[in-house]
């Protein structure tokens, strides 16, 4: 196959072997203050129309985030992880990859979908409770939302590494919990992608908690970035609260990867201001103390004192994106005040290509039974 | 018919002289003709490469298409089913090798949690056009973790499609079949078969991979077995003729979905059915089929279907495995302790 060799299963690079910074590195400090020098790790603040594209995401996805909570706790929903607290990680990473790449998110990353472009019900199905999933994978370039721990890390090196072979220059980001860097997936990932240079960035979001286990009880790296290493890619530990920085990095990782470099690991330290999800009792396992820390270092609150301070964030766009947020949540009240009304018959539909003939009396069964009424008192909305 | 001598349809006018080939040699056969015939088709596993595979199963392919279809990944058997995952969602039809049966457990996961699972969470958006290969069950003298018969595990897992070739020319035509199709397919090779041979005109076209087939007729009792027991349940067909039995034999071929159809067209003929396999009897795949051929044919039993399996232990080192395989003496005598009419 006549084609330059980065695009060979054999590819020539040095394993990276320099350890990521010990302290996150930032772009913004605390007090929105643009940082130079070592802090940076040599990253350069995004232009303002970027930052002002961040700013405007991080608002509107925590408003849906703030309303997809209120109408949780309003019994709308099964269930709802919450990702406040952690829009500088999402909105920064997700922000890096264009719409031809492909996005491997967890069930926390609802925000982020939001910011890809999905529509607040096809990413809500599945919460809702009508379908394991709401929204087409292939139009969105976006995987359905993974449960089980790390194991999407494998469908994104999978991915990206088809693409590779294809000669399409795709990347897959994904996301991972700090929780995910324990599970044995997250390594064979994590190898896979180094020894196959696959197009892919890892981004860990290390919110402190997998429920409510302390990543103390999770790792004894130094920092979870320091993975990166042994797999020989680089690795970046990031301040996740700081938008600027995790999209910075993340681009860098992106396009890196789409030139053939191979992958990368990137951690966002960041934290989960809400709890688990509406089931979860945060004040078992966690001080209000340290909670109000890490509300004190907002990752929306940062960028907005920056942007405040150089005069870029006028009034108009102000209203502008609070306009946008409100009828955005307008809308997502509006979808799931609709009952779901899923139809029992299709649980049969799409378990294999082609019809199996026991599903197809199984589902006469169903069918039999629900002419007969069997499941009038649920029709009637008596749950 | 004998498994092991497929009759060849009826012959092409160019079709190439029937060679004797092997079971290893007709998946190798396979995996060449679907690579050339579809350039979506990659290969990858471990020794897959310049090896060939531990059973040379992949043997040549490497030097024949490249590193870029078929190559040696590293020996993470959940890394190698999840990403042929994401290989199949972008188009590709990864065939994938878990080296042996009792290896394949780390990928458990990933089978149970997304091979089978994608196309109903998606609602069909996502198909897996994708095989996972495993060597399965014992009598080669393996050591442990070598050896075993994980066929319920998977056959467990609505989602998954499972077979289980017992002859040459079904593993051609069933790899084939598993390859094209657009479903994800456990493909489960009985290694004791590997090196069986049968006279072959390549490419063979059997019975659907889904389709139970009678390899052999009878009047008086189906055995209902798959792959290496199929040979076991001939043997004692063959050795029943002494006794004056007549024993019909059924080759499942394919264990999810199982072909009630031509399981309950014998079995109503005979009237006594047993099934035979290497698993552990409890909880294992005979356990369903007992229950299945009693549900819908108990009217036309003259006898409770019997279960001729391994032990409840596990798979026994090689000096011991000959007395927990079943043998057409043990399954003799299991048809022996029916009440039968005089």
């Amino acid at each position: 196959m006549a084609h330059d060799g980065c695009m060979s299963l054999n590819v020539e690079h040095a394993p990276i072997r320099t350890l990521p910074s010990a302290k996150p590195l930032r772009l913004l400090d605390n007090a929105g203050h643009a940082l130079t020098g070592a802090a940076t790790g040599g990253f350069t603040l995004p232009d303002r129309e970027t930052l002002l594209d961040l700013y405007r995401k991080m608002v509107i996805a925590r408003r849906f985030d703030v309303q997809v909570t209120a109408l949780t706790k309003q019994g709308r929903l099964a269930t709802y992880p919450s990702a406040y607290g952690q829009e500088g990680c999402e909105i920064g990473a997700i922000s890096a990859i264009g719409s031809d790449d492909w996005f491997f998110p967890t069930y926390r990353d609802c925000v982020a979908l939001i910011t890809r472009g999905l529509e607040p019900g096809e990413i809500l199905q599945s919460f809702r409770g009508d379908w394991h999933n709401g929204y087409d994978q292939h139009a969105y370039r976006t995987a359905a939302q993974a449960t089980p721990l790390a194991t999407q890390a494998l469908h994104a090196v999978g991915l990206s590494h088809a693409a590779r072979l294809r000669h399409d220059p795709i990347v897959a980001m994904t996301f991972l919990g700090d929780g995910a860097t324990s599970e044995g997936d997250a390594h064979e990932a994590f190898n896979f992608a180094a020894v196959w240079q696959t197009p892919t960035v890892f981004v860990v979001q290390n919110n402190q908690y997998a429920i409510s286990v302390p990543l103390s009880r999770q790792t004894h790296a130094a920092t979870l970035a320091d993975k990166a290493v042994g797999y020989g890619m680089p690795g970046y530990h990031v301040d996740g609260n700081d938008v600027a920085a995790m999209y910075a990095v993340t681009h860098a990782a992106v396009e890196r990867a789409r030139a053939g470099g191979g992958p990368t690991l990137i951690e966002g330290v960041t934290y989960r201001i809400e709890s688990h999800t509406n089931s979860d009792d945060p004040t078992r396992y966690r001080q209000a103390r340290e909670v109000e820390h890490w509300k004190r270092r907002d990752p929306i609150e940062r960028l907005e004192k920056y942007l405040v301070s150089e005069g870029a964030l006028s009034e108009t766009v102000r209203s502008e994106i609070t306009d946008a947020a409100e009828a955005l949540a307008a809308k997502t009240r509006e979808v799931m005040s609709v009952e779901a009304e899923p139809d029992p018959l299709e649980l049969f539909d799409h378990v294999y290509s082609r019809p199996r003939t026991a599903l197809l009396e199984q589902r006469s069964a169903l069918e039999a039974e629900l002419a007969a009424g069997a499941f009038a008192q649920h029709e009637a909305g008596d749950r | 018919m004998n498994a092991d001598t497929t009759t060849a349809p009826p012959a092409a006018a160019e079709a190439p002289a029937p060679t004797q080939l092997t079971m290893a040699g007709a998946l190798n056969a396979a995996l060449r003709d679907a690579m050339a015939a579809d350039d979506r088709v990659i290969v990858y596993g471990e020794d897959v490469g310049p090896l060939g595979g531990v059973f040379r199963v992949t043997d040549g392919l490497q030097a024949q298409f490249g590193d870029d279809r078929i190559w040696d990944s590293p020996l993470a058997e959940s890394g190698i089913v999840g990403t042929a995952i994401g290989m199949a969602m972008y188009g590709m039809r990864p065939v994938v090798e878990m080296q042996f049966d009792a290896f394949s457990y780390p990928a458990f996961e990933q089978m149970v949690s997304h091979v089978a699972k994608m196309r109903n969470r998606t609602r069909g958006r996502v198909t897996l056009p994708m095989v996972v290969r495993i060597p399965c069950a014992g009598a080669i003298g393996g050591v442990e973790h070598h050896s075993d018969s994980s066929e319920a595990y998977w056959t467990s897992t609505p989602g998954l499609t499972v077979v289980m070739p017992s002859n040459p020319a079904d593993a051609y035509s069933m790899l084939r079949e598993a390859i094209d199709s657009d479903d994800p397919v456990v493909f489960m090779e009985p290694k004791s078969r590997y090196w069986s041979k049968a006279p072959l005109a390549l490419p063979v076209t059997t019975a659907p991979m889904d389709r139970a087939e009678v390899v052999r007729e009878g009047t008086d009792v189906t055995l209902i077995a798959y792959g290496p027991t199929v040979r076991t349940a001939l043997e004692a067909a063959d050795a029943a003729v002494d006794e004056g039995l007549s024993i019909e034999v059924v080759d499942l071929r394919s264990l999810s979905p199982f072909d009630d159809e031509t399981v309950g067209a014998s079995v109503r003929k005979t009237s006594r059915a047993a099934v035979i396999h290497e698993a552990a009897q409890f909880g294992g795949y005979g356990a369903e089929v007992a229950a299945r051929v009693t549900e819908r044919n108990f009217h036309h039993l003259a006898a409770p279907v019997l279960r001729i399996a391994g032990f409840d232990i596990p798979f026994p080192s090689p000096k011991l495995e000959e007395y927990h395989l079943p043998t057409a003496d043990r399954v003799l005598a299991a048809l022996d302790t029916w009440e039968w009419d005089a």
